[in-house]
Protein backbone atom coordinates (compact mmCIF):
# COMPACT_ATOMS: atom_id res chain seq x y z
CA UNK A 1 0.00 0.00 0.00
CA UNK A 2 1.10 3.58 -0.58
CA UNK A 3 1.69 5.65 2.53
CA UNK A 4 2.51 9.36 2.73
CA UNK A 5 3.34 11.47 5.72
CA UNK A 6 5.24 14.59 6.61
CA UNK A 7 8.36 13.84 8.64
CA UNK A 8 10.06 16.91 10.13
CA UNK A 9 8.20 18.97 7.55
CA UNK A 10 9.32 16.94 4.54
CA UNK A 11 6.85 14.78 2.62
CA UNK A 12 7.77 11.09 2.52
CA UNK A 13 5.89 8.61 0.35
CA UNK A 14 6.60 4.91 0.00
CA UNK A 15 4.96 1.72 -1.18
CA UNK A 16 5.07 -0.57 1.83
CA UNK A 17 3.52 -3.65 3.37
CA UNK A 18 0.63 -2.85 5.73
CA UNK A 19 2.49 -4.58 8.54
CA UNK A 20 5.39 -2.12 8.50
CA UNK A 21 5.78 -0.36 11.84
CA UNK A 22 6.21 3.40 11.91
CA UNK A 23 9.68 3.03 13.44
CA UNK A 24 10.83 1.01 10.42
CA UNK A 25 9.20 3.43 7.99
CA UNK A 26 11.13 6.27 9.63
CA UNK A 27 14.44 4.39 9.60
CA UNK A 28 14.22 2.54 6.28
CA UNK A 29 11.93 4.55 4.01
CA UNK A 30 12.67 8.05 5.29
CA UNK A 31 16.30 7.12 6.03
CA UNK A 32 16.23 8.81 9.43
CA UNK A 33 18.25 6.58 11.73
CA UNK A 34 18.11 8.81 14.79
CA UNK A 35 14.99 7.05 16.01
CA UNK A 36 16.01 3.75 17.60
CA UNK A 37 14.16 0.46 17.58
CA UNK A 38 14.09 -1.48 20.82
CA UNK A 39 11.47 -3.75 22.25
CA UNK A 40 8.45 -3.91 19.88
CA UNK A 41 6.14 -3.81 22.89
CA UNK A 42 6.02 -0.12 23.93
CA UNK A 43 8.03 -0.90 27.05
CA UNK A 44 11.45 0.64 26.37
CA UNK A 45 10.48 3.94 24.74
CA UNK A 46 13.57 4.50 22.60
CA UNK A 47 11.39 4.67 19.46
CA UNK A 48 9.32 7.59 20.80
CA UNK A 49 8.47 10.20 18.16
CA UNK A 50 5.62 12.69 17.79
CA UNK A 51 2.56 12.08 15.64
CA UNK A 52 0.46 15.22 15.22
CA UNK A 53 2.41 16.76 18.08
CA UNK A 54 1.79 13.90 20.54
CA UNK A 55 4.59 11.65 21.80
CA UNK A 56 3.97 8.04 20.74
CA UNK A 57 6.01 4.85 20.71
CA UNK A 58 6.57 4.22 17.02
CA UNK A 59 7.03 0.44 17.45
CA UNK A 60 3.35 0.15 18.32
CA UNK A 61 2.06 2.40 15.56
CA UNK A 62 1.73 1.11 12.01
CA UNK A 63 3.11 3.33 9.28
CA UNK A 64 -0.34 2.93 7.74
CA UNK A 65 -1.93 4.51 10.82
CA UNK A 66 0.32 7.55 10.37
CA UNK A 67 -0.65 7.92 6.69
CA UNK A 68 -1.60 11.55 6.15
CA UNK A 69 -0.25 12.68 9.52
CA UNK A 70 2.63 14.86 10.74
CA UNK A 71 5.60 13.09 12.30
CA UNK A 72 8.49 14.69 14.18
CA UNK A 73 11.65 12.75 14.99
CA UNK A 74 14.77 13.54 16.97
CA UNK A 75 16.36 14.92 13.79
CA UNK A 76 13.67 17.61 13.85
CA UNK A 77 14.47 18.87 17.33
CA UNK A 78 17.34 21.15 16.39
CA UNK A 79 16.19 24.60 15.33
CA UNK A 80 17.67 27.39 13.23
CA UNK A 81 19.55 28.78 16.19
CA UNK A 82 21.05 25.53 17.39
CA UNK A 83 20.30 22.57 19.58
CA UNK A 84 17.05 22.32 21.49
CA UNK A 85 17.61 22.93 25.23
CA UNK A 86 16.86 19.27 25.99
CA UNK A 87 19.68 18.28 23.67
CA UNK A 88 21.97 20.85 25.27
CA UNK A 89 20.88 19.66 28.72
CA UNK A 90 21.96 16.11 27.94
CA UNK A 91 25.39 17.50 27.01
CA UNK A 92 25.64 19.77 30.05
CA UNK A 93 24.57 17.08 32.54
CA UNK A 94 26.09 14.03 30.86
CA UNK A 95 22.63 12.58 30.32
CA UNK A 96 23.75 9.67 28.17
CA UNK A 97 26.37 6.98 28.01
CA UNK A 98 25.71 4.48 25.21
CA UNK A 99 23.03 6.72 23.71
CA UNK A 100 20.56 4.01 22.75
CA UNK A 101 17.67 5.40 24.80
CA UNK A 102 18.51 9.04 24.05
CA UNK A 103 16.26 9.77 21.04
CA UNK A 104 13.19 8.58 22.95
CA UNK A 105 14.27 10.43 26.08
CA UNK A 106 14.72 13.66 24.11
CA UNK A 107 11.40 13.43 22.29
CA UNK A 108 9.48 12.57 25.46
CA UNK A 109 11.28 15.28 27.43
CA UNK A 110 10.60 18.06 24.89
CA UNK A 111 6.95 17.02 24.59
CA UNK A 112 6.59 16.90 28.36
CA UNK A 113 8.28 20.28 28.96
CA UNK A 114 6.03 21.91 26.37
CA UNK A 115 3.09 20.88 28.57
CA UNK A 116 4.72 21.31 31.97
CA UNK A 117 7.46 23.96 31.65
CA UNK A 118 8.46 23.96 35.34
CA UNK A 119 8.24 20.36 36.53
CA UNK A 120 9.55 18.94 39.78
CA UNK A 121 12.12 16.17 39.54
CA UNK A 122 9.44 13.68 40.61
CA UNK A 123 7.24 14.82 37.74
CA UNK A 124 10.17 14.40 35.36
CA UNK A 125 10.70 10.86 36.63
CA UNK A 126 7.02 10.04 36.14
CA UNK A 127 7.11 11.54 32.63
CA UNK A 128 10.06 9.37 31.55
CA UNK A 129 8.82 6.23 33.31
CA UNK A 130 8.10 4.79 29.87
CA UNK A 131 11.71 5.21 28.79
CA UNK A 132 14.28 2.65 29.87
CA UNK A 133 17.97 3.52 30.29
CA UNK A 134 20.41 0.79 31.28
CA UNK A 135 23.48 3.02 31.65
CA UNK A 136 22.90 6.14 33.64
CA UNK A 137 20.70 5.18 36.57
CA UNK A 138 18.49 8.06 35.37
CA UNK A 139 19.89 10.72 37.71
CA UNK A 140 21.78 12.58 34.99
CA UNK A 141 18.83 12.29 32.62
CA UNK A 142 16.51 13.85 35.20
CA UNK A 143 19.13 16.56 35.78
CA UNK A 144 19.40 17.14 32.02
CA UNK A 145 15.64 17.60 31.61
CA UNK A 146 15.60 19.86 34.65
CA UNK A 147 18.42 21.89 33.06
CA UNK A 148 16.31 22.20 29.91
CA UNK A 149 13.33 23.39 31.96
CA UNK A 150 15.51 26.19 33.31
CA UNK A 151 16.61 27.14 29.78
CA UNK A 152 13.40 27.65 27.80
CA UNK A 153 13.83 27.11 24.10
CA UNK A 154 13.75 29.92 21.63
CA UNK A 155 13.18 27.74 18.57
CA UNK A 156 9.62 26.95 17.67
CA UNK A 157 9.24 23.24 16.97
CA UNK A 158 5.73 22.19 16.11
CA UNK A 159 4.07 18.92 15.23
CA UNK B 1 8.93 -7.16 10.15
CA UNK B 2 7.33 -8.69 13.18
CA UNK B 3 3.57 -8.91 12.57
CA UNK B 4 2.17 -11.48 10.18
CA UNK B 5 0.88 -10.00 6.92
CA UNK B 6 -2.59 -8.50 6.96
CA UNK B 7 -4.75 -6.10 4.99
CA UNK B 8 -5.23 -2.63 6.44
CA UNK B 9 -8.48 -0.71 6.06
CA UNK B 10 -9.17 2.75 7.43
CA UNK B 11 -12.89 3.13 8.08
CA UNK B 12 -14.41 6.59 7.69
CA UNK B 13 -17.67 5.77 9.47
CA UNK B 14 -19.21 3.26 11.86
CA UNK B 15 -21.27 1.82 8.99
CA UNK B 16 -18.16 1.32 6.87
CA UNK B 17 -16.29 -0.29 9.77
CA UNK B 18 -19.09 -2.80 10.34
CA UNK B 19 -19.42 -3.68 6.67
CA UNK B 20 -15.62 -4.16 6.51
CA UNK B 21 -15.78 -6.48 9.52
CA UNK B 22 -18.53 -8.49 7.84
CA UNK B 23 -16.58 -8.56 4.58
CA UNK B 24 -13.26 -9.58 6.16
CA UNK B 25 -14.75 -12.15 8.50
CA UNK B 26 -13.85 -13.70 11.83
CA UNK B 27 -10.08 -13.40 11.49
CA UNK B 28 -10.24 -9.63 11.11
CA UNK B 29 -9.76 -7.31 14.04
CA UNK B 30 -10.72 -3.78 14.94
CA UNK B 31 -7.69 -1.50 15.38
CA UNK B 32 -8.19 1.32 17.89
CA UNK B 33 -5.06 2.91 19.39
CA UNK B 34 -3.16 -0.35 18.96
CA UNK B 35 -1.37 -0.14 22.30
CA UNK B 36 -2.30 -3.71 23.26
CA UNK B 37 -3.03 -5.23 19.87
CA UNK B 38 0.19 -4.19 18.12
CA UNK B 39 2.54 -5.58 20.80
CA UNK B 40 0.57 -8.85 20.59
CA UNK B 41 0.90 -8.81 16.80
CA UNK B 42 4.62 -8.00 17.02
CA UNK B 43 5.00 -11.16 19.10
CA UNK B 44 2.56 -12.99 16.81
CA UNK B 45 0.35 -13.80 19.74
CA UNK B 46 -2.34 -12.22 17.56
CA UNK B 47 -2.40 -12.90 13.83
CA UNK B 48 -5.39 -11.09 12.33
CA UNK B 49 -5.74 -11.28 8.56
CA UNK B 50 -7.22 -7.79 8.34
CA UNK B 51 -7.20 -4.70 10.53
CA UNK B 52 -10.09 -2.23 10.44
CA UNK B 53 -8.70 1.07 11.76
CA UNK B 54 -11.54 2.98 13.45
CA UNK B 55 -9.43 5.64 15.18
CA UNK B 56 -10.19 8.20 12.49
CA UNK B 57 -13.98 8.06 12.97
CA UNK B 58 -14.78 11.41 14.59
CA UNK B 59 -18.21 10.24 15.76
CA UNK B 60 -16.49 7.80 18.13
CA UNK B 61 -14.51 10.50 19.95
CA UNK B 62 -15.39 12.79 22.80
CA UNK B 63 -17.16 13.12 26.13
CA UNK B 64 -20.81 14.16 26.39
CA UNK B 65 -22.93 14.62 29.44
CA UNK B 66 -26.55 14.35 30.50
CA UNK B 67 -27.76 15.06 34.05
CA UNK B 68 -27.57 11.34 34.81
CA UNK B 69 -24.75 9.98 32.62
CA UNK B 70 -21.30 10.62 31.21
CA UNK B 71 -20.97 9.13 27.73
CA UNK B 72 -17.48 8.55 26.38
CA UNK B 73 -16.91 7.71 22.74
CA UNK B 74 -14.86 4.55 22.30
CA UNK B 75 -12.00 6.25 20.41
CA UNK B 76 -11.45 8.86 23.13
CA UNK B 77 -7.80 8.62 24.12
CA UNK B 78 -6.60 8.05 27.69
CA UNK B 79 -4.81 11.41 27.77
CA UNK B 80 -7.99 13.28 26.83
CA UNK B 81 -9.68 11.68 29.83
CA UNK B 82 -6.70 12.35 32.10
CA UNK B 83 -6.95 16.03 31.17
CA UNK B 84 -10.76 16.18 31.13
CA UNK B 85 -12.63 18.65 33.29
CA UNK B 86 -15.69 16.53 34.10
CA UNK B 87 -16.87 17.71 37.52
CA UNK B 88 -17.82 15.70 40.56
CA UNK B 89 -16.65 12.35 41.95
CA UNK B 90 -17.10 10.60 38.59
CA UNK B 91 -14.81 13.13 36.92
CA UNK B 92 -12.23 12.43 39.60
CA UNK B 93 -12.51 8.68 38.98
CA UNK B 94 -12.10 9.19 35.22
CA UNK B 95 -8.94 11.28 35.68
CA UNK B 96 -7.44 8.96 38.29
CA UNK B 97 -8.12 5.92 36.12
CA UNK B 98 -6.75 7.47 32.94
CA UNK B 99 -3.60 8.71 34.64
CA UNK B 100 -2.68 5.17 35.65
CA UNK B 101 -2.87 3.64 32.17
CA UNK B 102 0.62 2.76 30.89
CA UNK B 103 3.10 5.57 30.25
CA UNK B 104 2.53 9.05 28.83
CA UNK B 105 3.43 8.10 25.22
CA UNK B 106 0.93 5.21 25.52
CA UNK B 107 -1.84 7.42 26.91
CA UNK B 108 -1.55 9.76 23.92
CA UNK B 109 -2.46 6.86 21.66
CA UNK B 110 -4.52 4.24 23.50
CA UNK B 111 -8.31 4.53 23.73
CA UNK B 112 -10.91 3.72 26.35
CA UNK B 113 -12.87 1.56 23.90
CA UNK B 114 -9.81 -0.37 22.83
CA UNK B 115 -9.00 -1.05 26.45
CA UNK B 116 -12.54 -2.23 27.27
CA UNK B 117 -12.67 -4.47 24.19
CA UNK B 118 -9.27 -5.95 25.11
CA UNK B 119 -10.74 -7.05 28.49
CA UNK B 120 -7.50 -7.28 30.45
CA UNK B 121 -8.44 -8.07 34.08
CA UNK B 122 -5.96 -5.50 35.42
CA UNK B 123 -7.05 -2.69 33.09
CA UNK B 124 -8.14 0.53 34.77
CA UNK B 125 -11.08 1.01 32.40
CA UNK B 126 -12.29 -2.54 32.97
CA UNK B 127 -12.07 -1.86 36.71
CA UNK B 128 -13.98 1.41 36.48
CA UNK B 129 -16.65 -0.05 34.18
CA UNK B 130 -17.15 -2.96 36.58
CA UNK B 131 -17.17 -0.68 39.63
CA UNK B 132 -19.97 1.46 38.20
CA UNK B 133 -21.60 -1.31 36.13
CA UNK B 134 -21.20 0.98 33.13
CA UNK B 135 -23.24 0.42 29.98
CA UNK B 136 -21.30 -0.46 26.85
CA UNK B 137 -22.87 0.40 23.48
CA UNK B 138 -22.06 -2.06 20.72
CA UNK B 139 -23.08 -1.84 17.09
CA UNK B 140 -23.05 -4.57 14.47
CA UNK B 141 -24.92 -5.71 11.38
CA UNK B 142 -27.84 -6.71 13.63
CA UNK B 143 -28.10 -3.21 15.08
CA UNK B 144 -27.15 -1.36 18.25
CA UNK B 145 -27.27 -2.96 21.69
CA UNK B 146 -26.28 -1.97 25.18
CA UNK B 147 -24.58 -4.40 27.52
CA UNK B 148 -23.95 -3.81 31.23
CA UNK B 149 -20.35 -4.31 32.33
CA UNK B 150 -21.14 -7.39 34.42
CA UNK B 151 -22.32 -9.13 31.22
CA UNK B 152 -19.78 -7.49 28.91
CA UNK B 153 -16.56 -8.89 30.41
CA UNK B 154 -16.56 -12.67 29.96
CA UNK B 155 -13.02 -13.77 30.82
CA UNK B 156 -9.40 -12.96 29.96
CA UNK B 157 -9.34 -10.97 26.70
CA UNK B 158 -12.93 -12.01 25.94
CA UNK B 159 -16.06 -9.87 25.89
CA UNK B 160 -19.69 -10.34 24.90
CA UNK B 161 -18.97 -8.69 21.52
CA UNK B 162 -19.22 -10.68 18.30
CA UNK B 163 -16.43 -10.38 15.73
CA UNK B 164 -18.54 -8.12 13.50
CA UNK B 165 -19.50 -5.70 16.26
CA UNK B 166 -17.86 -2.39 17.12
CA UNK B 167 -17.66 -0.78 20.54
CA UNK B 168 -19.30 2.64 20.14
CA UNK B 169 -19.31 4.22 23.59
CA UNK B 170 -19.40 3.59 27.32
CA UNK B 171 -21.77 5.32 29.72
CA UNK B 172 -20.90 5.94 33.35
CA UNK B 173 -23.48 7.27 35.83
CA UNK B 174 -22.95 10.74 37.28
CA UNK B 175 -22.16 10.54 40.99
CA UNK B 176 -23.58 13.19 43.33
CA UNK B 177 -21.23 15.22 45.52
CA UNK B 178 -21.84 13.08 48.61
CA UNK B 179 -19.89 10.20 47.02
CA UNK B 180 -16.31 9.48 47.94
CA UNK B 181 -14.09 7.72 45.42
CA UNK B 182 -10.56 6.32 45.25
CA UNK B 183 -8.18 4.34 43.06
CA UNK B 184 -5.32 2.36 44.60
CA UNK B 185 -2.85 0.24 42.69
CA UNK B 186 0.36 -1.59 43.37
CA UNK B 187 2.93 -1.97 40.58
CA UNK B 188 6.70 -2.32 40.63
CA UNK B 189 7.21 0.74 38.42
CA UNK B 190 5.03 3.67 37.40
CA UNK B 191 3.09 2.69 34.30
CA UNK B 192 3.42 -1.07 34.68
CA UNK B 193 0.32 -3.21 34.82
CA UNK B 194 -1.03 -3.21 38.36
CA UNK B 195 -0.34 -6.43 40.24
CA UNK B 196 -3.50 -5.59 42.18
CA UNK B 197 -5.78 -2.60 41.68
CA UNK B 198 -8.70 -1.47 43.82
CA UNK B 199 -11.36 1.10 42.99
CA UNK B 200 -14.08 2.20 45.33
CA UNK B 201 -17.05 4.56 45.44
CA UNK B 202 -19.56 5.05 48.25
CA UNK B 203 -21.85 7.78 49.49
CA UNK B 204 -22.02 9.11 53.02
CA UNK B 205 -25.49 10.27 54.11
CA UNK B 206 -26.20 11.39 57.68
CA UNK B 207 -22.87 9.97 58.76
CA UNK B 208 -23.40 6.46 57.39
CA UNK B 209 -22.25 4.67 54.24
CA UNK B 210 -24.66 3.87 51.40
CA UNK B 211 -24.15 2.26 47.97
CA UNK B 212 -20.63 1.01 48.72
CA UNK B 213 -18.80 -0.34 45.68
CA UNK B 214 -15.41 -2.04 45.57
CA UNK B 215 -13.85 -3.46 42.40
CA UNK B 216 -10.61 -5.42 42.28
CA UNK B 217 -8.40 -6.02 39.26
CA UNK B 218 -5.51 -8.43 38.78
CA UNK B 219 -6.77 -11.33 40.91
CA UNK B 220 -9.02 -13.27 38.52
CA UNK B 221 -9.92 -13.72 34.85
CA UNK B 222 -11.86 -10.46 34.97
CA UNK B 223 -12.42 -7.58 37.35
CA UNK B 224 -14.51 -8.60 40.36
CA UNK B 225 -16.84 -6.72 42.66
CA UNK B 226 -16.20 -7.55 46.32
CA UNK B 227 -19.84 -7.95 47.34
CA UNK B 228 -19.28 -9.26 50.89
CA UNK B 229 -16.97 -6.39 51.78
CA UNK B 230 -19.47 -3.99 50.19
CA UNK B 231 -22.37 -5.45 52.23
CA UNK B 232 -20.36 -5.13 55.42
CA UNK B 233 -20.12 -1.37 54.88
CA UNK B 234 -23.81 -0.63 54.27
CA UNK B 235 -25.22 1.60 57.02
CA UNK B 236 -21.87 1.76 58.84
CA UNK B 237 -19.99 4.88 59.83
CA UNK B 238 -16.94 5.73 57.69
CA UNK B 239 -14.39 4.91 60.37
CA UNK B 240 -10.92 3.37 60.16
CA UNK B 241 -12.20 0.40 62.12
CA UNK B 242 -15.06 -0.31 59.71
CA UNK B 243 -12.75 0.15 56.72
CA UNK B 244 -10.24 -2.30 58.20
CA UNK B 245 -12.99 -4.87 58.79
CA UNK B 246 -14.19 -4.52 55.21
CA UNK B 247 -10.60 -4.88 53.94
CA UNK B 248 -10.17 -8.13 55.85
CA UNK B 249 -13.42 -9.46 54.37
CA UNK B 250 -12.23 -8.33 50.90
CA UNK B 251 -9.06 -10.37 51.25
CA UNK B 252 -11.13 -13.48 51.94
CA UNK B 253 -13.26 -12.95 48.84
CA UNK B 254 -10.45 -13.36 46.32
CA UNK B 255 -8.65 -16.48 45.23
CA UNK B 256 -5.72 -15.30 43.09
CA UNK B 257 -3.21 -17.55 41.40
CA UNK B 258 0.50 -17.24 42.10
CA UNK B 259 2.79 -16.01 39.33
CA UNK B 260 6.20 -14.41 38.85
CA UNK B 261 5.12 -11.42 40.94
CA UNK B 262 4.56 -13.58 44.00
CA UNK B 263 2.47 -16.31 45.63
CA UNK B 264 -1.32 -16.04 46.09
CA UNK B 265 -0.85 -14.77 49.66
CA UNK B 266 1.02 -11.73 48.29
CA UNK B 267 -1.91 -10.70 46.15
CA UNK B 268 -4.38 -11.35 48.96
CA UNK B 269 -2.32 -9.12 51.26
CA UNK B 270 -2.34 -6.44 48.58
CA UNK B 271 -6.14 -6.69 48.29
CA UNK B 272 -6.44 -6.08 52.03
CA UNK B 273 -3.95 -3.23 52.17
CA UNK B 274 -5.19 -1.46 49.05
CA UNK B 275 -8.86 -1.85 49.99
CA UNK B 276 -8.23 -0.29 53.38
CA UNK B 277 -6.20 2.54 51.82
CA UNK B 278 -8.81 3.16 49.15
CA UNK B 279 -11.70 3.30 51.62
CA UNK B 280 -9.84 5.46 54.12
CA UNK B 281 -8.40 7.77 51.48
CA UNK B 282 -11.56 8.14 49.41
CA UNK B 283 -12.67 11.69 48.76
CA UNK B 284 -15.07 13.59 46.55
Amino acid sequence: MQVSMNINGEPVTADIEARKLLVHFIREDAGLRGTHWGCDTSNCGTCTVWVDGEAVKSCTVLAAQADGHEVRTVEGLEGADGLDPVQQGFIECHGLQCGFCTPGMLMTARWFLDRNPSPTKDEIREAISGQICRCTGYKNIVDAIHWAAEHPRTNEVTA
Amino acid sequence: MKPQSFDYFRAASVEEAISLLVQEGEDSKVLAGGQSLLPMMNFRLARPTALIDVAHIDALRGISMTPSDIRIGSMTRHLELENSTVSGPMGSLLRQSAGRVGHLPIRTRGTIGGSLAHSDPSSEWCMLATLMDAEVSIEGPRGLRKVAAHDFFVTYFTTAMEFDELLIAVEFPQLPGNYRVAVQEFARRAGDFAIVGIMTAFSVDDGVIADPRIAVGGVADRVLRLSEAESALVGKEPTEENFSKAATIAMGEVNPAGDLHGPPEFRRDLVKALTRRALAGASA
